[in-house]
């Protein structure tokens, strides 16, 4: 048992709080919730110059070969900061299906891409029941002559706005259990017509999209993994997902937190600052012990995924816990904070709706409360 | 970052486990609460395995006889004791007195305390709440007047747990009436023999005698039995000590009970004949019990962590204390719930199920959020010392 960060790590959390201290402040922010894309290219370059697009790439393909812990303290970061942009969708999600599922060629034509900031990612899995299980995906991949056509609909599929490159799973059969007959494809945006597209309006101003499938051609070697095999690769991409978004929500909490902290010493009533009173007192320390248990998950669930150790149990507990604990801090947030917190000139309220989106992403607390309940052999 | 114990903690796991197996026989394992004259017999006979094994004395430095032990090498001692629910460990002697007088004690006190703690053979108690003196404890009151090579003792000590087992108590007096409170404070050592200590029983809302109120009636204490300067008393109990006090024991009883539960959920059909292990509530409320009691136990090897790197955990002690005897609270709430009618039967009881014991350590689980500092004296050190939140 040792939960300090080595040097590296430190370094890396260090750069990250430096960078978004420097180039994501309250302004940034907001003008990146009305704006179309979201992000700008010269965040996006810095982000890609800084090695993050590519932090978890192997080195061959022209990425830094770090590891979920070291994403994770970036992530921490930028959700503290509430950093816009589809960073997630590409550094996490699109970076560990290619690295992790791609075959060479895959890997060699669209990793260095990714890396160096040209290339957007975005998964395509959710479809309208939105279940993170095998049997919510209907959408149908049949084969062709040119390769496999994929017919269906899939909705919150993040940044598919700004994509290159979506990840698609589909069903390539119809008999046995629905985990065995998933396919994973790597699809070009260029094959997907843009009005097709159809952007949903979500708390947290996400990128969320509904993106109709009609008919789209991936030529066969567009295949991610084998034929019939998506479900396992998924599931491994989902996970590492879920804990990067623990992470992400972890810094939202501590930013929320230390807001908290921060306004209670400051605000005078009854002649005192309320932060003297017991009642505040109490409610800021729970909030800093579920502050402390949720990094505690979160790290532990990185460090599991990273060493291949673990059940499922680390991640699973990490977003239970987080999916509602990163909220119920934002409430006692606002409630310490009184009206102003309330106002929408506040940067609070930016991190409640940053919560209500989370909680739900990647499976929430009643999906990961399950998966536990199936561990516990209940 | 390694969220896992190393092989060589791993392989002193196994070392106390085969232990366990093999000397502690299945009759001598409970819950360590010692409340009955044969649980005592227990516990001691216990002890003196452990101190015959150098277990007791694991956490000691080796210059005091002990083992040295690495912080985590502790963690793993304590979890697997509670877990298996194995008496004979004591807090008092060894794990609150010796570190005490090792920073404190005069060589000479030393020599003469030190050993007989490590044997098992001295049960010590500790007197610092008195009746007006509980979360304000520097408002005591007990008075120690200085009479030539003794100090002259009147007042009384409450909730002094073990006081009618014990041979020796260590304790909190008033020295100084006239300094600030916490300046006129001293420490002291006294056999329980001694003249003018009277025990009187308090029986718990569990029927269990384990505390009691001490008097002193012009009780004489040799000045060689002050512990540290006179009138620094409040500081020498303070100390920080280095020994393992992450708050592990309650996340491993709460495993230990969700277990045990587990498995009675699985045998035991509901009224709609199914085990109740299928029921969604019943499958939501262990669910969110393991949650929490991975949440205290991450807590507990954070601070342990933290002694480890020589840090001194201070907020996050008040957590995992906080975090952790609220867990245990609601683990045997929720085991009382589960067993249904059959919940409300005390041990002994014909047809009592799990031994009485959710309903029993309910009871005794009410003082946990009360003793050693409570859940809202806990709160106030985790936002003013650990969170930097004015004082009122």
């Amino acid at each position: 048992m040792d939960l300090s960060l080595d040097d590296t790590q430190q370094l890396v959390r260090n750069s990250a709080r430096d960078f978004l201290a420097e180039s994501v402040d309250r302004l940034y922010v907001r003008d990146m919730e009305d704006d179309e894309r979201g992000y700008t290219d010269e965040f996006w370059k810095s982000v890609a110059e800084l090695g993050w697009t590519g932090m978890i790439v192997p080195e061959q393909h022209g990425g830094a070969g770090m590891s979920l812990i070291e994403l994770s303290l970036v992530l921490e970061e930028m959700g503290a900061a509430a950093a816009p942009g589809p960073f997630f969708s590409t550094a996490v999600v699109g970076a560990h299906a290619i690295s992790a599922h791609g075959n060479d060629d895959q890997k060699s034509k669209y990793l260095p891409r990714l890396v160096s900031g040209e290339l957007i990612t975005s998964l395509a899995i959710l479809e309208g029941g939105a279940s993170w299980e095998a049997g919510g995906i209907r959408m149908s991949a049949r084969r062709s002559e040119d390769g496999w056509r994929l017919n269906g609909e899939k909705v919150f599929v993040a940044d598919a706005g700004v994509a290159d490159l979506f990840i698609v799973a589909a069903r390539t059969g119809e008999n046995g259990p629905p985990e065995e007959s998933i396919t994973l494809f790597l699809v070009e945006a260029s094959t997907i017509e843009n009005n097709k597209m159809e952007r949903l309006e979500s708390v947290a101003d996400d990128r969320y999209y509904v993106v109709d499938f009609q008919d789209v051609v991936v030529p066969p070697d567009g295949v991610l993994g084998e034929v019939d095999g998506g479900w396992p690769l998924l599931k491994q991409t989902l996970d590492l997902a879920a804990v990067a978004k623990c992470a992400e929500m972890v810094g939202g909490s501590r930013r929320a937190v230390d807001m908290t902290l921060e306004y209670v010493k400051e605000r005078v009533q009854f002649g005192r600052p309320i932060g003297t009173f017991q009642a505040v007192q109490h409610r800021a320390a729970e909030m800093a012990t579920d502050l402390e248990i949720a990094r505690q998950f979160t790290y532990r669930a990185a460090w599991a995924l990273s060493e291949g150790k673990g059940d499922g149990t680390e991640v699973a507990t990490a977003k239970a816990f987080l999916s509602e604990k990163f909220s119920e801090i934002c409430a006692s947030a606002h409630q310490l904070h009184g009206a102003i917190g309330y106002t929408q000139e506040h940067d609070l309220q930016i991190y409640s709706r940053r919560a209500a989106s989370a909680k739900v992403a990647f499976g929430d607390a009643r999906h990961h409360r399950e998966v536990l309940a199936e561990l516990m052999g209940l | 970052m390694r969220y896992e114990f190393t092989a060589e903690e791993e392989a002193f796991r196994a070392e106390l486990l085969e232990w366990i197996e093999n000397e502690v026989p299945e009759d001598l394992r409970g819950i360590g609460r010692a409340a009955s004259d044969e649980e005592w017999e227990n516990e001691l006979r216990v002890r003196r395995q452990l101190a015959d094994k150098g277990w007791l004395t694991l956490a000691w430095p080796t210059e005091y006889g002990g083992q040295g032990a690495p912080m985590m090498q502790q963690v793993i001692f304590n979890e697997e004791m509670v877990y298996h629910r194995i008496p004979g460990r004591e807090p008092f002697g060894t794990r609150m007195l010796a570190p005490t007088l090792m920073v404190h004690g005069t060589e000479e006190q030393r020599r003469k305390y030190l050993p007989p703690i490590a044997r098992g053979e001295v049960q010590w108690c500790q007197g610092y709440s008195e009746p007006d003196s509980g979360s304000d404890l520097a408002s005591l009151q007990m008075r120690a007047v200085d009479d030539g090579d003794d100090f002259v003792v009147n007042g009384s000590k409450i909730w002094t747990s073990l006081a009618h087992r014990a041979d020796w108590i260590f304790f909190l007096v008033r020295t100084d009436p006239d300094a600030p409170k916490h300046r006129g404070i001293s420490f002291l050592l006294a056999p329980m023999d001694t003249p003018g200590i009277s025990v009187e029983p308090i029986i718990n809302m569990a029927g269990h005698h384990s505390f009691n109120q001490v008097f002193f009636e012009d009780v004489r204490v040799p000045k060689e039995n002050l512990v540290g300067e006179l009138n620094r008393g409040w500081y020498v109990a303070a100390t920080l000590l280095d020994f393992e006090r992450s708050g592990v024991d309650y996340p491993a009883q709460a495993r230990r009970t969700l277990d045990d539960l587990i498995e009675y959920a699985h045998s035991t059909l509901g009224a709609d004949g199914e085990p109740l292990s299928k029921d969604p509530d019943i499958r939501r409320k262990f669910v969110e019990l393991s949650i929490e009691t991975d949440a205290a136990r991450s807590i507990a090897y954070e601070v342990a962590d933290m002694q480890a790197h020589g840090e001194i955990p201070n907020k996050e002690a008040s957590m995992s204390k906080t975090l952790g005897t609220k867990l245990v609270q609601d683990v045997y709430g929720f085991g009382v719930d589960l067993l249904g009618m059959y919940g409300q039967l005390r041990p002994g009881s014909p047809r009592a199920v799990l031994e009485g014991r959710m309903l029993d350590m309910q009871l005794t689980t009410v003082a946990f959020t009360i003793f050693a500092g409570t859940t809202e004296i806990q709160k106030n050190i985790i936002a003013t010392r650990g969170l930097g939140l004015p004082r009122g």
